[in-house]
């Protein structure tokens, strides 16, 4: 990319900072080491998505969790760009785990009821309504069973709502604003 | 005869069929019985980017129901693999995590022990069917084919968790599975890079540049076809390669074979039997060639 097309970000205002927001996230499961993440930058050199995306960037996403510019972090959608595909999680010197820290941020932006990928909300909703996160039509079945296949094992829609509520993801998934695309 | 009870996943019935039938032959004459989910979710690892815990809940209701046969579970697609394994993992170390999972799953009756194991397909043949068995049963050594491996991400990453020793930098178990058949199976660039799928339901820009970069150091070092061993992988390459022809302006024409599908002819099975025609890049020269007798 030419360097004309990079994305400069706005300075960031003493206001903005809050330093009490690693110690919240260092609590939950996949950011417990954010503390240790000393900005040696190999996650962002050795991620996929960063090579081909002008904005997504892990690095930054830890450095900005230690600062805790929450608000920034979660309104961007490049959050979204991360493929788990975990080579920062096995590089990283320090053992950060970038791919837990997105994880939680993304957990975070539901939670609050601030964005997130109209995807999942279909891949749930199949979720709940057929035990599958695609929807397997009628038709799929009948072919199974034309090419000699077992029928498909069977959902226990119940327990699987169940588990979507005691969790406090039905809720979650109400009310949280949805888009489509994210730009790279 | 080693028994498992075989882990669908959603994608697999959905679309690509081609990857269970193929792996039921293999399986079937090797000696690996399996047994079907008597009840089923999702494994959850789709959900875990809006909710951990959900993830986590999901995944462990599926680890009870096999902790309950008491087989372990055998997983055909590499997401699957991932969360369960993972999930089975964490739970089984991490004191803390367990208590709150099986806190949710007291609301459905169920508590995780942590008596069971996860394996990929390719652990299950290498570790429980063995190399010399699966030699032993190819019947049609596809010599004279040359191949490139993608294992995916998530039999490899994070380390710590897939475990079974292969090196995430220079993965051997799915080469030396592919070998098996007679078969070479070619080193190229970046090997173990992501194939760009898992996001593709929010962006398709990138992971098009992804796979296109995978498909053409696949093809500098000439391999007549891309053998896989996850759905998700399978479709980036295989469903979309003609999108991906038309992105970039160029023709690879590289059939992608998901890993007992080439196993299977070497083992003798027509391609009919392998669910071949349902690839979207057709491998006519490739049959050709094996079924040419020039192999
Ligand atoms: S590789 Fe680890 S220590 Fe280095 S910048 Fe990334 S998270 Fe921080
Ligand atoms: S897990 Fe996400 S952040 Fe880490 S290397 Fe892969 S795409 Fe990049």
């Amino acid at each position: 990319m030419s360097e004309a097309q990079e994305y400069v970000p706005s300075v960031i205002k003493a206001e903005e900072l809050n330093p009490k927001f690693k110690y919240e996230m260092s609590k939950k499961h996949g950011a417990e080491k954010i503390m240790l993440c000393f900005q040696c930058g190999t996650c962002t050199a050795d991620c996929p998505i960063s090579r081909f995306s002008d904005f997504y960037r892990p690095r930054k996403i830890a450095r900005m969790m230690q600062l805790g510019l929450k608000d920034r972090l979660l309104s961007d959608e490049a959050l979204w760009l991360c493929s788990s595909c975990f080579t920062c999680v096995d590089h990283c010197p320090q053992g950060v785990e970038i791919a837990g820290i997105v994880r939680v941020l993304r957990n975070l932006s539901v939670k609050e009821n601030r964005i997130m990928p109209l995807v999942y909300r279909e891949l749930a909703s199949n979720l709940l309504k057929g035990g599958y996160v695609y929807e397997i039509v009628e038709s799929r079945h009948k072919k199974r069973a034309e090419l000699g296949l077992p029928p498909l094992p069977k959902p226990n829609l119940e327990e699987i709502a169940k588990i979507f509520e005691i969790t406090g993801s039905s809720k979650m998934l109400e009310n949280v604003k949805t888009f489509e695309k994210v730009k790279s | 005869m080693p028994k498992y009870l075989i882990f669908l996943g959603c994608v697999i019935p959905y679309r690509l069929s081609s990857y269970e039938i193929s792996a039921r032959k293999v399986l079937e004459k090797l000696d690996v019985e399996l047994v079907e989910m008597p009840t089923f979710n999702c494994c959850g690892y789709p959900m875990d980017a809006i909710n951990h815990e959900l993830m986590l809940t999901l995944a462990a209701r599926n680890l009870c129901v096999a902790e309950k046969e008491n087989l372990n579970i055998l997983a055909l697609c590499n997401g699957c693999f991932c969360s369960l394994n993972e999930t089975n993992k964490m739970l089984k170390e991490d004191k803390k995590l367990r208590e709150e999972v099986n806190g949710h799953l007291k609301a459905i009756g169920m508590e995780f022990k942590g008596t069971i194991e996860v394996k990929h397909l390719a652990h299950v043949l290498a570790e429980d069917v063995g190399f010399d068995k699966i030699k032993d049963a190819v019947k049609k050594p596809l010599t004279n084919l040359s191949v490139a491996q993608h294992s995916g991400c998530h039999i490899l990453r994070p380390a710590k968790y897939v475990g079974h020793g292969d090196d995430p930098e220079n993965p051997t178990l799915l080469k030396n599975l592919i070998r098996l058949t007679g078969a070479q199976c070619l080193d190229y660039m970046d090997e173990s890079a992501c194939c760009g799928n898992p996001i593709i339901g929010v962006n398709e820009e990138v992971p098009f540049q992804m796979a296109k970069e995978k498909l053409d150091h696949i093809r500098a070092v000439k391999a007549q076809a891309l053998i896989t061993a996850c759905p998700f992988c399978h479709m980036m390459f295989d469903m979309n390669q003609p999108r991906i022809e038309r992105a970039f302006n160029e023709k690879f024409g590289i059939p992608v074979l998901h890993y007992p599908q080439l196993l299977g002819l070497a083992m003798g099975f027509s391609p009919d039997e392998l669910g071949l025609g349902e690839l979207r890049v057709k491998p006519t020269e490739l049959l050709n060639q094996i079924q040419g007798g020039k192999s």
